[in-house]
């Protein structure tokens, strides 16, 4: 290939059609600047194209380049702005997948807009005819641009000490059934839920403002029951009123009366959009209020392994515009989610410095410098038989949302409520005094359940509930056990 | 009612054991152990009063259970917890924090309503012990809040 500066083709300005690799989008020998944002693309390319030139392609299709040569790049410093594809790699056992490593320059990238960044990095390039298929795999972000985004709004830090929660994981559920209640029936879910002993109830994500509950009767009589079961218990509970809407307009309204009412948190989904999620963020920020997002839809991009957006960058992409919240996985619930995959998921939303690990999917190291953790959340299929799993592979700073789980106790929401308190109270109180509870899970759970007829109901109704499929998304470099 | 604040209230109360083994943890973690009491138990009441300085670097969990029972012995009808602190860069928040200590009866909270037009309504959650000047809040006198409470007993 040719193409790097030192030696541009003599015809590289003649008009007509150039490989991208000879328009200087391939640089093999670049090293990246501490500065640039740095993109691992899984590439599919069709028969008859090289690696090299589809990599190049898409570096030149994700910034400067169109189909054939223009003059007028010559009005440019032209290679301050094209994307370089510095790496291009096999993928071991995936015969015809390489990653394609691509740095582009900072000064591609308006500050603080997450809008922009994916309108450059997957804007065009996906339906790329040269490619069969197309997956961006993870984004290393330069702190210089890191710091031009707010981030969450409070981090787990602060919503910690705002709910006064500490040592434990916090534990939620989604109102079920997900559509139909009335306002009324649902303040009831919600009630029992929290006095049970849950910290938080939430809101499904297509629970908006339908014929049969509007948004506003929703709010009035949830934050009833909130406040009803903060009396109850003495401890502070939430229930994240769902702001999602079809205007800005519109979310800021519900936003504002979720506030007025006092609630401690508001949600949106991820269908909104990144720069309604963005003026969200900002406005939780303001106001003081926790934001949770439900990551609604994002199904339908991150989980084929060869296409689509991995969810790893996703949760960046989430980090920065500024939630305190998001839905991450489960590994061990309904919905998918590879053990390795998830982990590095939470670390990325977590850490102030995120290592490089091809276990984990992670193709870059990500510096966070200060900017808050954002509260993983599990949801979907997950039980209080389930504790020491969850605890094991999810860790404390993490949301663990029982939905059916609890609503689907034999005794009652409230009784559910509290078997999934006492279960994980009783596993952290097994870690702290040095008990290897991965191991001993079953017997700690038996011993709170002694206690606690509502605990021993919920296993004896779930406890050998498992979904056992094989995760799509695995990571392609598999940790073998060193001695 | 009871108080449902802290990491194991859900749980039977905890032995003295069951206390140091928690503290022990803490201290394998690196973190400082504070004593703090109250008996305004509302939940946005974040001031409890220390009772003494947090104790940093202490070496096992016998020094942190001797605190818990001065404060005990000092003050058995108030709210006692035991908080963890972790002052490592990206924390320097409280890690753990669980009761050790209750009144012998929690009255609880009553819940206050301010009506407004639209059906909108401003809540107000108060302690009823709260209702009753501090020191005489569960049941028994004692030196009221903040008038010279000892520190912690040398040793």
């Amino acid at each position: 290939m040719t193409g790097t500066p030192d030696s541009p083709p003599s015809d590289r300005w003649n008009a007509g059609v150039l490989p991208y690799a000879q328009m200087g989008y391939y640089e093999p020998d670049y090293v990246p600047k501490p500065t640039d944002v740095l993109v691992a693309f899984r590439i599919s390319p069709q028969p008859g194209v090289p690696p090299e030139e589809a990599g190049a392609a898409v570096a030149g299709e994700s910034s400067t380049a169109t189909w054939t040569v223009v003059w007028t790049d010559r009005l440019t410093a032209h290679e301050h702005y094209q994307a370089k594809c510095y790496r291009v790699d096999p993928v071991p056992g995936r015969e015809g997948e390489y990653i394609a490593y691509i740095a582009y320059d900072i000064d591609l990238f308006e500050e603080g807009s997450i809008a922009n960044l994916t309108s450059s990095i997957i804007g065009n390039v996906f339906g790329f005819k040269a490619l069969k298929a197309l997956r961006l795999e993870d984004m290393r972000i330069p702190l210089a641009y890191v710091k031009t985004f707010q981030g969450p709004p409070h981090g787990i830090v602060m919503e910690r000490e705002y709910l006064n929660k500490y040592g434990r994981p916090l534990l939620g559920a989604t109102t079920k059934p997900k559509l139909g209640l009335s306002a009324r029936n649902y303040g009831r879910v919600v009630y029992e839920a929290l006095r049970g002993g849950l910290d938080f109830t939430k809101d499904d994500e297509n629970i908006n403002s339908q014929p049969f509950m509007r948004w506003r009767d929703r709010y009035l009589f949830t934050m009833e029951a909130v406040n009803r079961a903060a009396e109850q218990t003495g401890e502070i509970k939430g229930h994240y009123l769902n702001v999602t809407a079809a205007t800005m307009e519109d979310m800021y309204e519900r936003a504002e009366f979720a506030k007025e009412l006092g609630s401690v948190i508001v949600m949106a989904d991820l269908t909104v959009g990144y720069t309604a999620l963005q003026s969200m963020s900002r406005w939780a920020r303001r106001n003081g209020v926790i934001l949770h997002l439900h990551r609604a839809g994002h199904g339908t991009y991150t989980r084929q392994k060869n296409h689509g957006v991995s969810f790893r960058v996703i949760a960046k992409w989430c980090r920065l515009i500024g939630v305190d919240h998001i839905h991450a996985g489960t590994v061990v619930g309904k919905l998918e989610g590879d053990p390795s995959m998830v982990r590095g998921y939470y670390d990325t939303l977590r850490l102030g410095t995120v290592p490089l690990n091809l276990g984990q999917g992670i193709y870059f190291e990500q510096e966070w410098g200060s900017m808050p953790g954002t509260m993983p959340v599990a949801s979907g299929g997950i039980h209080a038989g389930q504790m020491h799993q969850l605890l094991g592979y999810l860790g404390e700073d993490v949301v663990l949302q029982f939905g059916g789980g609890t609503i689907g106790h034999p005794m009652g929401v409230a009784a559910g409520a509290t078997a999934n308190r006492v279960a994980v109270e009783a596993m952290i109180k097994a870690r702290n005094e040095g008990r290897d509870f991965r191991a001993e899970g079953d017997t700690i759970l038996a011993e709170a359940a002694k206690g606690c007829q509502p605990l021993q109901t919920a296993l004896d109704t779930w406890g050998d509930i498992t979904f056992n499929y094989e995760s799509t998304d695995t990571p392609d470099v598999v940790a073998t056990p060193t001695a | 009612m009871r108080i449902t604040q802290g990491t194991f209230s859900y749980l039977p109360d905890l032995s003295d054991d069951e206390v140091a083994a928690q503290i022990q943890y803490a201290i394998d973690q690196g973190w400082s152990i504070a004593v703090e009491f109250t008996d305004d138990p509302h939940p946005r009441n974040f001031l409890w009063d220390m009772w003494g300085l947090p104790m940093f670097d202490i070496a096992d969990a016998a020094a942190g259970l001797h605190e818990v029972r001065a404060c005990r012995d000092a003050y058995p009808e108030r709210y006692i917890r035991v908080n963890a602190y972790d002052a490592s860069l990206g924390r320097q928040t409280t890690a753990l924090s669980f009761i050790v200590n209750r009144p012998s009866r929690e009255p609880g909270f009553r819940l206050d309503r301010q009506e407004g037009s639209d059906r909108q309504i401003r809540y107000s959650l108060q302690a009823y012990a709260a209702q009753r000047p501090a020191g005489e809040r569960y049941g028994r006198n004692e030196t009221p809040n903040g008038a010279g409470h000892p520190g912690p007993a040398s040793g």
